[in-house]
Protein backbone atom coordinates (compact mmCIF):
# COMPACT_ATOMS: atom_id res chain seq x y z
CA UNK A 1 0.00 0.00 0.00
CA UNK A 2 1.34 3.36 -1.10
CA UNK A 3 2.57 6.28 1.68
CA UNK A 4 1.50 9.28 1.28
CA UNK A 5 4.69 12.06 1.35
CA UNK A 6 3.60 12.87 4.62
CA UNK A 7 3.40 9.23 6.10
CA UNK A 8 6.84 8.51 4.70
CA UNK A 9 8.12 11.83 6.53
CA UNK A 10 6.14 10.64 9.95
CA UNK A 11 7.72 6.84 9.14
CA UNK A 12 11.37 7.81 8.29
CA UNK A 13 11.18 10.12 11.36
CA UNK A 14 10.61 7.36 13.09
CA UNK A 15 13.21 4.86 12.12
CA UNK A 16 15.89 8.36 12.72
CA UNK A 17 14.86 7.73 16.06
CA UNK A 18 15.05 4.90 16.56
CA UNK A 19 18.28 4.85 14.90
CA UNK A 20 20.25 8.16 17.03
CA UNK A 21 17.84 9.11 19.29
CA UNK A 22 16.63 12.01 17.30
CA UNK A 23 13.37 13.40 18.14
CA UNK A 24 11.10 13.60 15.82
CA UNK A 25 9.80 17.09 15.34
CA UNK A 26 13.81 17.86 14.70
CA UNK A 27 13.21 16.05 11.19
CA UNK A 28 11.99 18.34 8.75
CA UNK A 29 12.26 18.17 5.22
CA UNK A 30 15.12 20.75 4.62
CA UNK A 31 16.96 19.32 7.24
CA UNK A 32 20.65 17.84 6.08
CA UNK A 33 21.34 14.86 7.34
CA UNK A 34 24.93 15.01 8.26
CA UNK A 35 25.02 18.88 8.67
CA UNK A 36 21.92 19.66 10.70
CA UNK A 37 21.02 16.23 12.15
CA UNK A 38 24.70 15.37 12.76
CA UNK A 39 23.76 11.24 11.36
CA UNK A 40 26.78 9.63 10.25
CA UNK A 41 27.05 7.76 7.15
CA UNK A 42 26.85 4.55 9.13
CA UNK A 43 23.80 5.29 10.97
CA UNK A 44 22.76 6.63 7.52
CA UNK A 45 23.22 3.40 5.95
CA UNK A 46 21.20 1.22 8.97
CA UNK A 47 18.40 3.55 8.48
CA UNK A 48 18.57 2.93 4.68
CA UNK A 49 17.86 -0.52 5.42
CA UNK A 50 15.33 0.21 7.81
CA UNK A 51 13.40 2.45 5.58
CA UNK A 52 13.33 -0.04 2.69
CA UNK A 53 11.89 -2.81 4.97
CA UNK A 54 9.19 -0.50 6.03
CA UNK A 55 8.21 0.81 2.95
CA UNK A 56 8.79 -1.72 0.51
CA UNK A 57 11.07 -0.10 -1.54
CA UNK A 58 14.68 -0.53 -3.07
CA UNK A 59 17.34 2.17 -1.93
CA UNK A 60 20.54 1.30 -4.12
CA UNK A 61 24.19 2.15 -2.58
CA UNK A 62 25.01 4.47 -5.12
CA UNK A 63 21.76 5.86 -4.81
CA UNK A 64 22.26 6.90 -1.22
CA UNK A 65 24.92 9.33 -1.69
CA UNK A 66 22.45 11.94 -3.64
CA UNK A 67 20.18 11.86 -0.51
CA UNK A 68 21.78 14.70 1.32
CA UNK A 69 18.28 16.00 3.17
CA UNK A 70 15.23 14.25 4.75
CA UNK A 71 13.45 15.80 1.91
CA UNK A 72 15.36 14.19 -1.20
CA UNK A 73 14.77 10.77 1.04
CA UNK A 74 11.01 11.50 1.23
CA UNK A 75 10.89 12.25 -2.35
CA UNK A 76 12.57 9.18 -3.33
CA UNK A 77 10.61 6.69 -1.35
CA UNK A 78 7.44 8.27 -1.93
CA UNK A 79 8.37 8.06 -5.82
CA UNK A 80 10.06 4.46 -5.39
CA UNK A 81 6.86 3.01 -4.18
CA UNK A 82 4.80 3.63 -7.54
CA UNK B 1 45.80 -51.58 -15.34
CA UNK B 2 45.75 -51.20 -11.59
CA UNK B 3 44.18 -47.79 -10.38
CA UNK B 4 45.40 -44.13 -8.45
CA UNK B 5 46.06 -44.63 -5.07
CA UNK B 6 43.85 -42.82 -3.04
CA UNK B 7 44.77 -40.62 0.13
CA UNK B 8 42.67 -40.23 3.29
CA UNK B 9 43.14 -38.56 6.27
CA UNK B 10 41.47 -38.31 9.94
CA UNK B 11 37.71 -38.52 10.08
CA UNK B 12 37.91 -35.29 12.01
CA UNK B 13 40.09 -31.90 12.83
CA UNK B 14 40.21 -29.43 15.09
CA UNK B 15 42.25 -26.22 15.59
CA UNK B 16 45.27 -27.11 18.31
CA UNK B 17 45.93 -23.90 19.30
CA UNK B 18 46.53 -20.02 18.77
CA UNK B 19 49.64 -17.94 17.98
CA UNK B 20 49.13 -13.80 18.77
CA UNK B 21 51.86 -10.87 17.80
CA UNK B 22 50.80 -7.55 17.49
CA UNK B 23 52.92 -4.34 16.15
CA UNK B 24 55.45 -3.37 18.48
CA UNK B 25 54.13 0.48 18.37
CA UNK B 26 50.89 1.75 20.09
CA UNK B 27 49.24 4.22 17.93
CA UNK B 28 46.15 6.48 19.45
CA UNK B 29 43.65 8.37 17.77
CA UNK B 30 45.33 11.71 18.70
CA UNK B 31 48.23 10.51 16.65
CA UNK B 32 46.88 9.60 13.23
CA UNK B 33 44.04 12.36 13.59
CA UNK B 34 44.97 15.75 11.96
CA UNK B 35 46.29 14.77 8.33
CA UNK B 36 42.40 13.50 8.46
CA UNK B 37 40.67 16.62 9.65
CA UNK B 38 39.95 14.21 12.29
CA UNK B 39 39.65 14.50 16.32
CA UNK B 40 39.75 11.22 19.10
CA UNK B 41 36.13 11.44 19.87
CA UNK B 42 35.09 11.12 16.37
CA UNK B 43 37.59 7.95 15.52
CA UNK B 44 36.13 6.30 18.74
CA UNK B 45 32.25 7.24 17.63
CA UNK B 46 32.98 6.01 14.39
CA UNK B 47 34.67 2.94 14.62
CA UNK B 48 35.18 2.28 17.87
CA UNK B 49 38.83 2.22 18.56
CA UNK B 50 40.53 3.91 21.10
CA UNK B 51 44.33 2.65 19.88
CA UNK B 52 45.95 0.21 17.26
CA UNK B 53 49.00 -1.39 17.53
CA UNK B 54 51.07 -0.72 13.92
CA UNK B 55 54.39 -2.07 13.46
CA UNK B 56 57.69 -0.07 13.36
CA UNK B 57 60.17 -0.10 10.58
CA UNK B 58 61.92 -2.73 12.57
CA UNK B 59 59.17 -5.21 12.12
CA UNK B 60 58.14 -6.80 9.00
CA UNK B 61 54.90 -8.82 8.05
CA UNK B 62 56.91 -11.72 8.14
CA UNK B 63 58.35 -10.74 11.62
CA UNK B 64 55.12 -11.02 13.09
CA UNK B 65 54.15 -14.40 11.56
CA UNK B 66 57.19 -16.06 12.70
CA UNK B 67 56.25 -14.77 16.77
CA UNK B 68 52.43 -15.45 16.10
CA UNK B 69 53.58 -19.21 15.10
CA UNK B 70 56.17 -19.68 17.60
CA UNK B 71 53.31 -19.51 19.96
CA UNK B 72 51.37 -21.91 17.92
CA UNK B 73 53.64 -24.58 17.59
CA UNK B 74 54.49 -24.42 21.16
CA UNK B 75 50.97 -24.89 22.17
CA UNK B 76 50.55 -27.39 19.69
CA UNK B 77 53.15 -29.64 21.41
CA UNK B 78 54.55 -31.04 18.05
CA UNK B 79 57.80 -30.51 15.99
CA UNK B 80 57.22 -28.09 13.31
CA UNK B 81 58.77 -30.18 11.38
CA UNK B 82 55.65 -32.41 11.36
CA UNK B 83 53.58 -29.41 9.47
CA UNK B 84 52.66 -30.54 6.20
CA UNK B 85 51.29 -27.21 4.62
CA UNK B 86 51.90 -23.33 5.86
CA UNK B 87 49.45 -21.38 4.74
CA UNK B 88 49.71 -17.24 4.71
CA UNK B 89 47.07 -15.31 4.63
CA UNK B 90 47.99 -11.92 3.76
CA UNK B 91 47.76 -8.37 1.46
CA UNK B 92 51.21 -7.41 3.27
CA UNK B 93 53.68 -9.36 0.89
CA UNK B 94 55.70 -6.46 -0.62
CA UNK B 95 56.94 -8.43 -3.43
CA UNK B 96 54.94 -10.64 -6.63
CA UNK B 97 56.96 -13.23 -5.28
CA UNK B 98 57.68 -15.57 -3.60
CA UNK B 99 55.34 -16.25 -0.74
CA UNK B 100 55.36 -15.31 2.51
CA UNK B 101 54.50 -18.85 3.55
CA UNK B 102 57.67 -20.05 2.33
CA UNK B 103 59.99 -18.12 4.18
CA UNK B 104 57.76 -18.79 7.23
CA UNK B 105 58.30 -22.44 6.75
CA UNK B 106 61.74 -22.13 7.28
CA UNK B 107 61.92 -19.49 9.42
CA UNK B 108 59.81 -21.74 12.02
CA UNK B 109 61.24 -24.89 10.65
CA UNK B 110 58.63 -26.73 8.94
CA UNK B 111 60.73 -26.89 5.70
CA UNK B 112 59.73 -28.90 3.30
CA UNK B 113 56.40 -28.32 3.83
CA UNK B 114 53.85 -27.02 1.65
CA UNK B 115 53.72 -23.43 1.58
CA UNK B 116 51.46 -20.90 -0.48
CA UNK B 117 49.72 -17.28 0.56
CA UNK B 118 45.74 -16.48 0.02
CA UNK B 119 45.01 -13.79 -1.22
CA UNK B 120 41.58 -12.95 0.24
CA UNK B 121 41.61 -9.91 2.38
CA UNK B 122 39.22 -10.30 5.57
CA UNK B 123 38.19 -13.29 4.63
CA UNK B 124 41.83 -15.00 4.21
CA UNK B 125 41.83 -16.82 7.71
CA UNK B 126 38.79 -18.16 7.22
CA UNK B 127 39.73 -19.65 3.47
CA UNK B 128 42.46 -20.70 5.26
CA UNK B 129 40.62 -22.83 8.42
CA UNK B 130 38.57 -24.14 5.74
CA UNK B 131 41.74 -25.27 3.45
CA UNK B 132 43.50 -26.71 6.28
CA UNK B 133 40.40 -28.52 7.30
CA UNK B 134 39.91 -30.00 4.18
CA UNK B 135 43.63 -31.02 3.66
CA UNK B 136 43.94 -33.08 6.65
CA UNK B 137 40.38 -34.97 5.93
CA UNK B 138 41.82 -35.84 2.58
CA UNK B 139 45.12 -36.88 3.73
CA UNK B 140 47.29 -34.71 2.35
CA UNK B 141 48.48 -33.03 5.28
CA UNK B 142 48.78 -34.17 8.78
CA UNK B 143 48.82 -30.59 10.58
CA UNK B 144 48.38 -27.37 8.56
CA UNK B 145 50.04 -24.10 10.12
CA UNK B 146 47.14 -21.23 8.90
CA UNK B 147 48.24 -17.82 9.33
CA UNK B 148 46.90 -14.48 9.16
CA UNK B 149 49.70 -11.44 8.98
CA UNK B 150 49.48 -7.70 7.89
CA UNK B 151 51.47 -4.84 8.03
CA UNK B 152 48.68 -2.96 6.74
CA UNK B 153 50.98 0.26 7.83
CA UNK B 154 53.20 -0.74 4.35
CA UNK B 155 49.92 0.57 2.48
CA UNK B 156 47.79 3.10 4.63
CA UNK B 157 47.67 6.82 3.16
CA UNK B 158 47.64 9.14 6.56
CA UNK B 159 44.84 11.34 4.94
CA UNK B 160 42.81 8.90 3.53
CA UNK B 161 39.48 9.39 4.99
CA UNK B 162 37.72 5.91 4.40
CA UNK B 163 39.65 3.56 5.92
CA UNK B 164 43.09 4.53 6.94
CA UNK B 165 42.29 5.12 10.62
CA UNK B 166 41.08 1.73 11.38
CA UNK B 167 43.92 -0.18 9.98
CA UNK B 168 46.71 -1.98 12.29
CA UNK B 169 49.49 -4.65 11.77
CA UNK B 170 49.85 -8.02 13.34
CA UNK B 171 49.31 -11.62 13.17
CA UNK B 172 47.36 -14.56 14.37
CA UNK B 173 48.90 -18.34 13.57
CA UNK B 174 46.49 -21.54 14.15
CA UNK B 175 48.20 -24.92 14.09
CA UNK B 176 45.09 -27.32 12.94
CA UNK B 177 45.65 -31.20 12.83
CA UNK B 178 43.00 -34.15 13.40
CA UNK B 179 40.74 -34.77 15.94
CA UNK B 180 39.03 -37.47 17.56
CA UNK B 181 35.60 -35.34 17.30
CA UNK B 182 34.75 -32.57 15.07
CA UNK B 183 36.45 -29.41 15.88
CA UNK B 184 36.07 -27.69 12.45
CA UNK B 185 31.78 -27.32 11.00
CA UNK B 186 31.26 -27.13 7.65
CA UNK B 187 32.53 -23.57 5.91
CA UNK B 188 30.20 -21.44 3.96
CA UNK B 189 32.34 -19.43 1.79
CA UNK B 190 31.66 -17.06 -1.55
CA UNK B 191 32.40 -14.35 -3.38
CA UNK B 192 30.18 -10.99 -4.69
CA UNK B 193 32.61 -9.47 -7.79
CA UNK B 194 30.08 -7.24 -8.38
CA UNK B 195 31.42 -5.46 -5.59
CA UNK B 196 34.99 -5.64 -6.51
CA UNK B 197 35.36 -1.32 -6.22
CA UNK B 198 33.81 -1.32 -2.88
CA UNK B 199 37.23 -1.85 -0.96
CA UNK B 200 41.20 -2.63 -2.62
CA UNK B 201 43.77 0.28 -3.69
CA UNK B 202 43.80 3.71 -4.85
CA UNK B 203 45.52 2.58 -7.91
CA UNK B 204 47.08 -0.68 -9.44
CA UNK B 205 50.97 -1.03 -9.25
CA UNK B 206 51.90 0.36 -12.91
CA UNK B 207 50.13 3.08 -12.71
CA UNK B 208 51.75 4.15 -9.16
CA UNK B 209 54.96 3.48 -10.56
CA UNK B 210 55.01 5.53 -13.64
CA UNK B 211 54.09 8.14 -11.79
CA UNK B 212 57.04 10.70 -11.60
CA UNK B 213 55.41 12.02 -8.00
CA UNK B 214 55.49 8.54 -6.36
CA UNK B 215 52.66 7.17 -3.74
CA UNK B 216 52.72 3.38 -3.49
CA UNK B 217 49.16 2.07 -3.85
CA UNK B 218 46.95 2.36 -0.65
CA UNK B 219 43.88 0.66 0.65
CA UNK B 220 40.64 2.93 0.30
CA UNK B 221 37.04 2.12 0.49
CA UNK B 222 33.23 3.31 0.20
CA UNK B 223 32.29 2.56 3.48
CA UNK B 224 28.69 2.77 3.40
CA UNK B 225 28.46 0.24 0.37
CA UNK B 226 30.52 -2.19 2.96
CA UNK B 227 29.12 -1.51 6.13
CA UNK B 228 25.79 -2.26 4.55
CA UNK B 229 27.21 -6.02 2.87
CA UNK B 230 29.07 -6.63 6.02
CA UNK B 231 26.14 -6.56 8.12
CA UNK B 232 22.77 -7.60 6.29
CA UNK B 233 24.36 -9.70 3.78
CA UNK B 234 27.02 -11.63 6.29
CA UNK B 235 24.50 -11.69 8.60
CA UNK B 236 22.49 -14.08 5.98
CA UNK B 237 25.72 -16.29 5.86
CA UNK B 238 26.48 -16.03 9.43
CA UNK B 239 22.80 -17.70 10.10
CA UNK B 240 23.83 -20.11 7.90
CA UNK B 241 26.75 -21.22 8.73
CA UNK B 242 24.98 -21.80 12.39
CA UNK B 243 22.39 -23.85 10.39
CA UNK B 244 24.73 -25.83 8.44
CA UNK B 245 26.82 -26.85 11.75
CA UNK B 246 23.50 -27.52 13.36
CA UNK B 247 24.24 -25.04 15.99
CA UNK B 248 21.77 -22.72 17.63
CA UNK B 249 22.61 -18.88 18.55
CA UNK B 250 22.40 -20.14 22.18
CA UNK B 251 24.92 -22.90 21.70
CA UNK B 252 27.40 -20.57 21.22
CA UNK B 253 30.07 -19.76 23.55
CA UNK B 254 31.41 -17.08 21.18
CA UNK B 255 31.44 -14.52 18.31
CA UNK B 256 34.39 -14.03 16.65
CA UNK B 257 33.64 -11.85 13.79
CA UNK B 258 36.19 -10.06 11.57
CA UNK B 259 37.15 -7.12 13.46
CA UNK B 260 36.17 -4.33 10.83
CA UNK B 261 34.60 -1.87 12.83
CA UNK B 262 33.04 -1.89 15.75
CA UNK B 263 29.57 -0.22 14.60
CA UNK B 264 29.93 -3.43 12.22
CA UNK B 265 29.94 -5.73 14.80
CA UNK B 266 27.39 -4.19 16.87
CA UNK B 267 24.69 -4.26 14.36
CA UNK B 268 25.76 -7.66 13.33
CA UNK B 269 25.30 -9.31 16.56
CA UNK B 270 22.40 -7.44 16.86
CA UNK B 271 21.24 -8.87 13.24
CA UNK B 272 21.94 -12.47 14.36
CA UNK B 273 20.03 -12.29 17.94
CA UNK B 274 22.79 -13.43 19.64
CA UNK B 275 22.15 -13.91 23.59
CA UNK B 276 23.27 -12.26 26.05
CA UNK B 277 25.53 -15.40 27.12
CA UNK B 278 27.61 -15.11 24.14
CA UNK B 279 31.01 -13.58 24.50
CA UNK B 280 31.58 -11.04 21.31
CA UNK B 281 35.22 -10.39 20.49
CA UNK B 282 35.37 -7.37 20.41
CA UNK B 283 39.82 -7.30 20.02
CA UNK B 284 39.72 -4.27 17.54
CA UNK B 285 38.89 -1.65 20.32
CA UNK B 286 43.00 -1.56 21.38
CA UNK B 287 44.49 -3.47 18.05
CA UNK B 288 42.73 -1.70 15.16
CA UNK B 289 41.68 -3.90 12.09
CA UNK B 290 43.99 -5.88 10.88
CA UNK B 291 42.58 -7.28 7.88
CA UNK B 292 43.60 -11.57 7.80
CA UNK B 293 45.38 -11.09 11.22
CA UNK B 294 41.90 -10.17 12.89
CA UNK B 295 39.76 -13.31 13.59
CA UNK B 296 43.15 -15.21 15.11
CA UNK B 297 43.89 -11.91 17.17
CA UNK B 298 40.39 -12.17 18.42
CA UNK B 299 40.38 -15.40 19.57
CA UNK B 300 43.25 -15.29 20.80
CA UNK B 301 43.25 -12.12 23.19
CA UNK B 302 39.09 -13.87 23.70
CA UNK B 303 40.17 -17.02 25.26
CA UNK B 304 43.01 -14.85 27.25
CA UNK B 305 40.70 -13.46 28.76
CA UNK B 306 38.11 -16.14 29.32
CA UNK B 307 39.82 -18.84 29.69
CA UNK B 308 37.25 -21.51 30.69
CA UNK B 309 35.39 -20.53 27.20
CA UNK B 310 37.88 -23.13 25.80
CA UNK B 311 35.95 -26.54 24.44
CA UNK B 312 33.07 -23.90 23.43
CA UNK B 313 31.61 -23.14 20.01
CA UNK B 314 32.39 -20.35 18.31
CA UNK B 315 31.32 -18.78 15.14
CA UNK B 316 34.12 -17.08 13.13
CA UNK B 317 33.04 -14.86 10.16
CA UNK B 318 35.98 -13.13 7.62
CA UNK B 319 34.54 -10.64 4.38
CA UNK B 320 36.49 -8.30 3.24
CA UNK B 321 37.93 -7.05 -0.17
CA UNK B 322 36.46 -9.00 -3.33
CA UNK B 323 34.29 -8.96 -1.77
CA UNK B 324 34.85 -12.47 -0.12
CA UNK B 325 33.58 -14.12 2.74
CA UNK B 326 33.93 -17.30 4.78
CA UNK B 327 32.56 -18.52 7.96
CA UNK B 328 32.82 -21.64 10.29
CA UNK B 329 31.72 -22.90 13.64
CA UNK B 330 34.63 -24.15 15.15
CA UNK B 331 35.87 -25.39 18.66
CA UNK B 332 37.52 -22.99 20.76
CA UNK B 333 41.41 -24.51 21.67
Amino acid sequence: MAHTTEEVLAGLAELINDETGISADQVSLEKSFTDDLDIDSISMMTIVVNAEEKFDVKIPDDEVKNLTTVGEAVEFITKAQA
Amino acid sequence: MSPLAQSHGAQFTRILSLGAARGDTVVSNDDIAEPIDSSDEWIRQRTGIIERRRSSDAEQAIDLAVRASNEAIDKAGIQPDRIGAVIVATISNAVQTPSLAALLADRVGATPAAAYDISAACAGYTYGIAQADALIRSGTANYVLVVGAEKLSDFVKPTDRSISFLLGDGAGAAIIGPSDTIGIGPTLWGSDGSKWDAVGMDRPLKEAFDDPDGGFPTLRQDGQTVFRWAVWEMAKVAKEALEKSGVSPEELTAFVPHQANMRIIDEFAKQLGLPESVLIARDIETTGNTSAASIPLAMHRLLEEHPDASGGLALQIGFGAGLVYGAQVVTLP
